[in-house]
């Protein structure tokens, strides 16, 4: 068999010659990994009071939500009967680790995220149902839940609750990106996936890359909207980047020296995987330029006074590095993981489709759409009002400084 | 169909209603309704499967038996059951260790058997592994399925829900031994049902019905009298991938310690 | 407690909606859930019937019994073990109606080679020959008989 299709290579179990998750699954853990690392960036701010990212707050709320909006989308277009997936929460199989996607993510969509944004937004809202016109009038209407109670103690009120519902999704989002890097470690049968690293891995290269996705989209907010950069916010944000990386970079080296070291029967198919059909995505991409790079760079803000526009450009630079390397991380441990065959004697190759649906086209669709839903977002609950300069409720004029687009 | 054939078949039916269970199953299938067929107590029995390695002859007589009685989708990578073949080179100075590089194929899942392609007097060992679900006690595959669309029947086999999987394919990945596979027409999973249909009604698994060595036998590890007792005693049995802990039923004699 | 009220009185509504959304959610689970879920274990207990409502198409060495001797056919000989549809193919149709499905033809060269052809794989005790050289052009039943061929 092996001899008559392309891309296998020595002997597959005929039933594996078909990769199962594509690009799309891919997308996933890329997707709920900036959901979890901008919460847990917007979080730091909340829970332990850094001022110097405060700037980011907001907006990392909402690249959070507008993300977690997108993120089980690459899930139903994979599914073989999305129509069927409410049984998920019907009969959920409590042995399943997949079993509790449905609930982990409206847990943390519906009481975290959304409770969070609404009780910070509050005040406009309220602003905006009583001074906007047309159908955003009944748009915040409807959001104030009919009260419009303002006072001080009522905003107080509202402090201490966002304050739990922040100390809640913390833990919230490290299992919703825990949980999903134990989807994969927990499969016993997949020698590449398999380690109790797996959520661990996930967890810390999730906040690498949701810092690195909100600190560009600050960066390109603030140019759109012609606002100056906050530095010390940038160089807050540059410093927690680089040593989540080095954390994150840390455990991934763990996981090879541990594999290489223990040298299990898998390890000869494995690290032949890595040097030849991974050689670009693992070695090229997530490692040298999309980890060491992006290091390297932030090292060279943490060691050297650079100017400020240099440090933006590392930090910009550094970002968009980071972000192409966790994207190549989940493509190396989705797809590496079913390159190669359960028996360790051949390889397979992934062929991805073009406008099929799972091909290429609703993967960049899928991309852009948070994207989409951010502007969106940002439109609708402007991120950069100055109000409440010290997080103190009677001090808020509780009115939108921003002009309304 | 004549009458008199039907009031032979008729005859026969009460005739065998008294005898073998498979006759039983019989007048049932004869009359268009083998669903119907006669009671069949699923706390009665568990299911696994012998297979002799040194009885394989390699004729993919099963592999075919399967693909028609289970409808099994024609395109060469979808099979409920094949066969491999292991080669393992001659073991000299150069390589010591031989069984570390097996060779194996299985050209359409074994289903037309295997051409000769190995040399005949070098040295080397050859031989055939057939292959299927292992319907294991502790089934990874049923462990992952998120909905319960998969599971592990009372008496001992693993099934899928076709109306109700999701199509998901976690279960897919999570299987060790490769035995699953979407079927493209249903867009849900599917695999080795141990011939469902037939066992429950008294036959055996369209595999072991056509294997001409007895090299795979069905055996019901409820039931005192089976074989599989005698079977399973008198061998020195392994299941694959032991270290998986799946609780494998399907026992092998003769396994190379190459087989994977 | 009643200004108390007031103030957190949004927050009361939201608790309402989440309420509100959680029964939704109870209803629809039990009207959605199938009836016969969870009976036997964490599936549809139908699923077992739907498994077993396959028909069976080959139809098992007891149902040819029935009309033909097979018995007699095989005794003795070293396929006695053999079941008939290995051969012949998978014939439950057939064995349902004899006159609407006849059993096919068989060409006896490819079908005996087919087992009985060497190949280093198989085991050694098993007969095998090199079918050019072991036959010589003639066909394999012009010398042994098919249902009982001599060990």
């Amino acid at each position: 068999m092996h001899n008559l299709l392309p891309g296998v290579e020595g002997f597959m179990y005929p039933n594996e010659m078909e990769l199962q998750w594509s690009v799309l699954i891919v997308l996933y853990p890329f997707i709920t990994g900036l959901v979890a690392g901008a919460f847990i960036l917007a979080s730091l701010e909340r829970v332990f009071n850094l001022e110097a990212i405060r700037p980011t707050y907001r907006l990392a709320l909402l690249t959070a939500l507008a993300f977690l909006i997108v993120a089980p989308l690459p899930l139903q277009l994979h599914l073989g009967h999305p129509e069927r997936s409410i049984e998920m929460f019907l009969t959920p199989h409590k042995t399943s680790a997949m079993a509790m996607f449905g609930f982990v993510y409206l847990w943390y969509l519906l009481a975290v995220l959304v409770i969070e944004i609404w009780l910070e937004y509050r005040p406009y809202i309220v602003a905006r149902a009583q001074s906007a016109a047309g159908w955003s009038r009944w748009f915040y209407r409807a959001a104030t839940l009919g009260s419009y109670n303002l006072s001080p103690r009522a905003l107080r009120i509202d402090d201490r609750i966002g304050r739990l519902i922040t100390v809640v999704g913390i833990p919230s989002a490290f299992l919703l990106h825990g949980y999903v890097g134990f989807i994969f470690g927990s499969i016993k049968a997949n020698p590449w996936w398999s380690t109790p690293l797996m959520p661990i891995v996930f967890l810390f290269s999730a906040i690498v890359s949701g810092i690195a996705a909100v600190l560009l989209i600050y960066f390109v907010y603030c140019l759109a909207r012609g606002i100056p950069l906050d530095m010390p916010c940038l160089d807050a944000m540059g410093k927690f980047l680089f040593y989540a990386f080095l954390v994150d970079f840390g455990l991934e080296m763990l996981d090879l020296v541990h594999r290489n070291y223990e040298a299990d029967e898998s390890l000869k198919t494995l690290s032949f995987m890595v040097e030849t059909r991974l050689f670009g995505s693992q070695i090229v991409l997530q490692i040298i330029v999309g980890t060491l790079a992006p290091l390297l760079l932030l090292g060279l803000t943490q060691l050297l006074s650079l100017t400020e526009a240099a440090r933006k450009g590392l930090y910009a630079t550094a970002g968009a590095l980071t972000l192409i390397g966790i994207f190549a991380m989940r493509w190396n441990v989705v797809i590496g993981g079913q390159l190669f065959s359960k028996s360790f004697l051949g390889y397979t190759t992934y062929k991805m489709e073009f406008a099929t649906r799972e091909g290429l086209l609703p993967a960049l669709v899928l991309i852009v759409l948070p994207f989409l839903i951010l502007w969106a977002l940002v439109r609708i609950f402007p991120p950069m009002l100055e109000y409440d300069p010290g997080r103190k409720p009677e001090a808020n004029p509780a009115l939108p400084a921003e002009p309304e687009a | 169909m004549s009458v008199d054939r039907r009031q032979f078949l008729a005859d026969a039916t009460k005739f065998l209603l008294l005898t073998g269970a498979a006759g039983q199953a019989w007048a049932f299938v004869a009359e268009g309704r083998p669903q119907d067929a006669p009671d069949y107590d699923i706390a009665r029995h568990w299911w696994a499967m012998f297979i002799d390695i040194e009885k394989c002859i390699g004729c993919g007589r099963c592999v075919e038996a399967c693909k028609i009685e289970n409808d099994v989708p024609d395109e060469p990578f979808y099979f409920r059951t094949w066969v491999e073949r292991y080669y393992i080179p001659a073991r000299d100075v150069t390589s010591p260790r031989a069984e570390d590089h097996p060779k194996v194929d299985s050209p359409d899942g074994g289903r037309h058997g295997f051409p000769d392609i190995y040399p005949k007097e070098d040295g080397s060992k050859s031989f055939f592994v057939p292959k299927l679900c292992n319907h294991c006690a502790h089934s990874p595959c049923v462990q992952v399925c998120p909905v319960g669309a998969t599971f592990e029947s009372p008496d001992g086999v693993v099934l899928v829900d076709k109306d109700y999987c999701i199509g998901c394919r976690y279960c897919v990945q999570a299987c060790p031994y490769g035995c699953r596979f979407i079927d493209p027409r249903t867009n849900t999973v599917d695999k080795c049902s141990l011939c469902y249909h037939r066992i429950t009604k008294g036959l055996t698994t369209a595999c072991c019905e056509v294997c001409p060595t007895g090299a795979r036998q069905l055996g019901d590890l409820r039931n005192p009298a089976d074989p599989i007792h005698e079977l399973l005693r008198t061998h020195k049995v392994q299941v694959l991938k032991p270290n998986m802990a799946t609780g494998s039923k399907v026992y092998y004699n003769g396994l190379d310690a190459s087989v994977r | 407690m009643r200004a108390g009220f007031r103030d957190s009185e949004h927050l009361v509504r939201l608790a309402l909606l989440f309420g509100v959304g959680v029964l939704l959610f109870l209803g629809a689970r039990a009207v959605l859930v199938p009836a016969d879920f969870g009976e036997l274990g964490h599936f549809r207990t139908g699923a077992l019937d739907d498994n077993r409502r396959r028909p069976v198409v080959h139809a098992g060495r007891a149902a040819c019994a029935e009309c033909h001797d097979t018995a007699a056919a095989l005794a003795g000989g070293a396929h006695a073990k053999v079941g008939c549809e290995a051969c012949h193919g998978a014939l439950a149709a057939h064995a349902a109606d004899p006159d609407a499905a006849a059993p096919p033809e068989l060409e006896a060269k490819g079908l005996c080679v087919r087992c009985h052809g060497f190949n280093p794989a198989r085991p050694a005790s098993h007969p095998q020959v090199d079918p050019e050289a072991h036959a010589e052009g003639a066909s394999c039943t012009d010398c042994h008989e098919a249902h009982s061929p001599a060990a």
